[in-house]
């Protein structure tokens, strides 16, 4: 029932707003609003146990295991939220003086610090929003670059077939055509095929390493050699950079510039679907375009970088500076990591994603790459139960729901067919990662013996599969009233 | 090991499956002279009690000061049940909803979401949210350019009366798709466009941009400038802030056939003032448009026992789908600070937020009205204003507010930097949460520190 069909006319929350109604006697009538808007009138209790109830038909990392490939789902630490809505961090006007601002400044320049540690890079920048913000201004310093250079020659961009949509999409966006690259068959970049592709119309490469396939790409060096010498410039995805936190950083494997996804590894909320954050880093020649405002420290004071102090900027991407409480959250669970267990994120996800790859093995799934070690995420392929037994990996994700396991990411990456992208994560205990290989091996059984059955999972959710045809043909986004 | 299970016990349980003798054999793959040792420019490891206290004494300095600044950001009552609701756990460790029946929670709720935001615009359709108001206004100008077919032009008509700050982000946005941005400046008298001075033939044209209320806080006359860029074939971009919408005209209303794209900052509704983020964008359009709409859209529809449900849909407008086609690279939306914005539209209902609205406007009439009255302040536009207005004080104005500052007040934002004619000119706001003594408090301090300078009324 929605919120709308449990409102009465008349029903209001007093203590909610101001009691008073003051005249609006000096704006025309004709600027007015003439007829009230449709908002629910709910008492408070009313909206207290709607919302309440709606949460509880949620799957959620404080509820469930949440193997999502390319995700990475693992616990967010409780002390990040509390500590980041402390009054004085929610009072802080975006404008307010900086004078008024030092006790938050002073985690931002500490935030991007470690960030340039962790990265290799020369520099960091937290505005951008989300990843796919980061991806944006990172190839608008890239076009920045070349521009500044005088060379406009550069209208191509590389992307590997197996790279997340955000890629081509960033690309396009920055004015770039889009080529791939295809993978070879153990999972790495096919070299050769960059070679023949690479040369003076190429602006740079987008790679994200560990890929998306959840391996390792070996020849990153050659790759950063072959593109560094046709003038071209490395992007560094990081939406895998779980995997490899404190081991190696893509400043030394020599990427130019790199956009953190701080929602995956510093373990700020997905909350159902943002607010991330995607601040980027970059090499010494990039410096120049980051996004503004950055932090600076003088010894004394923090203060705010502006167009003024980076003529050469790329600009602004929002308002204000960002999504300023999700940075807070980052920087509280990195102090909360220190050095020492920033290591450990990539050792025990590392450690959890081949424990569970080897499980499924010897249970007889088939893994993508079979020959590879697993990073922090690895592939199951499911296209021999598709053909044998007629139930394919939706049908799998879908049961999985009613065992109380979230699905891994299914059918993405695009080029192995009936695919499971599994990421355990680092705060998984062995009894959940057994478990959920266990039920995974259950639904096949189940597949084999009533393969009707499983296709018609879910069934202890709060709905069954939904018409998504319909949903999409028949357009019903907005209530209205009978 | 913090957030970490594993006991001695159990790593070595696991490596012996694996079959290798130490979680190091399991980097292999990565080149060694690619390694990396130690991260020095991280502290070492604190506790939560520790993080807690230098948290604590950061959040402190920052000081809570009196807030008459607005500027894109309002200081706003937030319902206790608002937060306390989104930060269940459900709801904010739960990813993007795209395992549907898994997610039915933060599906309805979007739904409900974009059946308020269509409602407050008077617009047909919503999306589930954008970034933030600034970054809204980008995608809409691109959708707009995507979706105008009357018009092949990637022209764009922009206010300098749009916030400074959202026209640097779509420059930066839209940087480099070919799109040009045109600014159209205001009358110096009333504060907004003078649709009297616009051209007869303005040429070809993708779109027009009307804030409303504009930076100035001044109203625009929304129904001639919207006409006017209807009769030239431009589509019309609205750019509005939510809780004036309980009082002023909608979006949708505008003119004779409304506008076509209304976006702004979710802000004002729930979302706490926190440094400028996380904030959310909205943007509402015609249902002709809705297929160049930008970001995640939810749709209804039944289950196959004809149950009614929720989904992600339009879905083919995305880049994991469309990937180099897609009408944004966006994948995320602000589904947290929507879960806060919707429970707190539902709390406060339509007359709740007309009386947060008549507030703020009553508010802001009377600190401008004191303030003016002072010896050295001027009002200096005259057209009516929602809750936001602009004054010159006839003192150098960094002094003032340094000043000002320095009593733990926030006194508005200068405009100097942004706008050169407007020396020494500040922009005030009162919301629903400055009481009267507060007002007084500030006009006690303006009082006192102006006569300590040379002011010439």
């Amino acid at each position: 029932m929605l919120i709308f069909e449990k409102s009465k006319q008349g029903r209001t929350n007093p203590s909610q707003a101001p009691r008073s109604r003051p005249e609006m006697t000096d704006i025309p009538a004709s600027l007015q609003r003439k007829k009230r808007a449709l908002l629910p009138e709910t008492s408070e209790m009313q909206t207290v146990r709607h919302y309440t109830r709606l949460s509880q038909q949620n799957f959620s990392i404080d509820t469930n295991f949440y193997p999502l490939g390319s995700c990475t789902m693992k616990y967010n630490p409780r002390a990040s939220n509390s500590l980041s809505m402390l009054p004085g961090f929610l009072a802080r006007h975006p404008l307010g003086p900086d004078s008024m601002g030092q006790g938050y400044m002073a985690c931002m320049y500490e935030l991007q610090e470690m960030l340039k540690d962790v990265t290799g890079m020369k520099a960091v920048s937290l505005t951008p929003a989300a990843g796919a913000q980061g991806e944006l201004a990172g190839m608008a310093m890239i076009r920045a670059y070349h521009d500044a250079q005088g060379d406009d020659q550069r209208t191509e961009v590389l992307v590997p077939d197996a790279a997340h949509g955000t890629n081509p999409a960033t690309a396009v966006m920055c004015g770039y055509k889009v080529r791939e690259i295809p993978t070879d068959a153990e999972g790495d970049v096919d070299l050769e095929a960059l070679k023949e592709v690479v040369g003076p119309q190429t602006a740079g490469l987008m790679l994200t390493n560990p890929s998306t396939l959840g391996v390792f790409e070996r020849r990153i060096d050659d790759i950063a050699r072959v593109v560094h010498e046709a003038g071209g410039l490395l992007y560094y995805d990081g939406a895998n950079l779980n995997a490899i936190l404190g081991k190696v950083r893509p400043g030394d494997m020599g990427f130019d510039v790199i956009h953190m996804n701080l929602h995956k590894t510093f373990s700020t909320p997905h909350g159902g679907g943002g607010p991330g954050a995607g601040p980027v880093g970059v090499s010494e020649r990039l410096e120049p375009f980051l996004p503004v405002p950055m932090v600076a420290f003088d010894g004394d004071n923090y203060s705010w970088l502006t167009e003024k102090d980076k003529p050469q900027t790329i600009g602004r991407l929002s308002a204000f500076s960002g999504n300023a409480g999700v940075l807070l959250r980052a920087y509280i669970y990195a102090r909360l990591l220190g050095r020492e267990g920033m290591v450990r994120v990539s050792e025990y996800s590392t450690l959890n994603a081949n424990y569970m790859m080897t499980l499924c093995q010897q249970k007889g799934f088939d893994l993508a790459y079979p020959g590879r070690r697993a990073t922090h995420e690895f592939i199951v392929t499911l296209k021999r139960q598709t053909k044998d037994l007629g139930v394919n990996t939706m049908d799998f994700a879908k049961r999985l729901l009613d065992y109380g396991f979230h699905a891994p990411t299914t059918y993405f990456p695009l080029l192995v067919p009936e695919c499971l992208l599994i990421e355990p994560t680092e705060t998984e205990d062995m009894e959940t990662l057994d478990a959920f290989v266990d039920v995974l091996k259950k639904i096949e059984e189940e597949a084999v013996e009533n393969a009707e059955y499983v296709k018609g999972a879910p069934y202890t959710q709060p709905v069954r599969r939904l018409d998504d045809v319909r949903a999409a043909r028949e357009l019903d986004l907005v209530w209205e009233k009978e | 090991m913090p957030f970490i299970p594993h006991t001695e016990k159990e790593v070595q349980q696991m490596l012996a499956t694996i079959g290798v003798s130490s979680i190091e054999e399991l980097f292999d793959e990565i080149p060694a002279s690619l390694r990396n040792e130690s991260l020095q420019g991280v502290p070492t490891q604190a506790t939560e009690m520790e993080v807690r206290r230098i948290m604590h004494a950061r959040a402190a300095e920052d000081g809570q000061p009196l807030c008459f600044l607005g500027a894109g950001a309002y200081d706003h009552h937030i319902p206790a049940s608002v937060w306390e609701l989104t930060t269940r756990g459900e709801f904010y460790t739960a990813y993007t909803p795209y395992q549907a029946e898994a997610s039915q929670g933060t599906l309805q709720l979007l739904y409900e979401y974009q059946t308020m935001m269509a409602n407050l615009n008077a617009l047909d359709v919503s999306n589930a949210s954008l970034y933030d108001g600034a970054s809204a206004l980008a995608e809409a100008v691109l959708m707009a350019v995507r979706a105008n077919r009357k018009s092949k032009s990637k022209r764009i008509l922009m206010p300098r009366t749009v916030h400074p700050n959202y026209r640097k982000t779509v420059d930066a946005i839209i940087g480099k798709q070919g799109i040009t941005i045109e600014l159209i400046d205001y009358d110096r008298n009333s504060g907004c466009i003078d649709p009297e001075t616009l051209p007869a033939d303005p040429g070809d044209l993708a779109a027009v941009v009307i804030p409303q209320p504009n930076f100035f806080g001044v109203l625009e006359d929304v129904d001639t400038l919207s006409d006017w860029a209807h009769q030239h074939k431009a589509l019309v971009i609205a750019v509005v802030n939510p809780i004036a919408l309980a009082v002023l005209k909608p979006p949708g209303e505008w003119g004779t056939d409304g506008a076509d794209i209304a976006c702004g900052e979710g802000q004002p509704l729930g979302i706490p003032l926190s440094s400028g983020g996380p904030y959310y964008g909205f943007m509402c359009c015609k249902q002709a448009l809705v297929r160049q709409m930008p970001g995640r859209i939810i749709g209804r529809t039944v289950d196959l026992e004809g149950k009614p449900g929720f989904t992600l849909t339009l879905q083919a407008r995305e880049q994991h789908i469309r990937r180099s086609k897609a009408t944004s690279n966006i994948c995320t939306n602000q589904g947290l600070m929507i879960t806060a914005t919707t429970i707190h539209m539902a709390l406060l209902g339509a007359e709740g937020l007309e009386n947060v609205a008549l507030n703020c406007h009553a508010n802001t009439q009377q600190l401008v009205q004191k303030l003016a009255d002072l010896q050295g302040v001027d009002t200096v536009f005259d057209n009516p204003v929602f809750h936001e207005s602009v004054l010159r004080i006839s003192a150098p104005l960094d002094e003032i507010m340094q000043a000002l500052h320095a009593q733990n007040l926030l006194p508005g934002y200068a405009l100097q930097d942004e706008y050169p004619e407007l020396e020494n000119c500040l922009l005030v706001c009162a919301t629903e949460m400055r009481t009267d003594e507060d007002i007084d408090t500030y006009v006690g301090h303006m009082q006192r520190i102006l006569g300590k300078h040379d002011t010439v009324k």
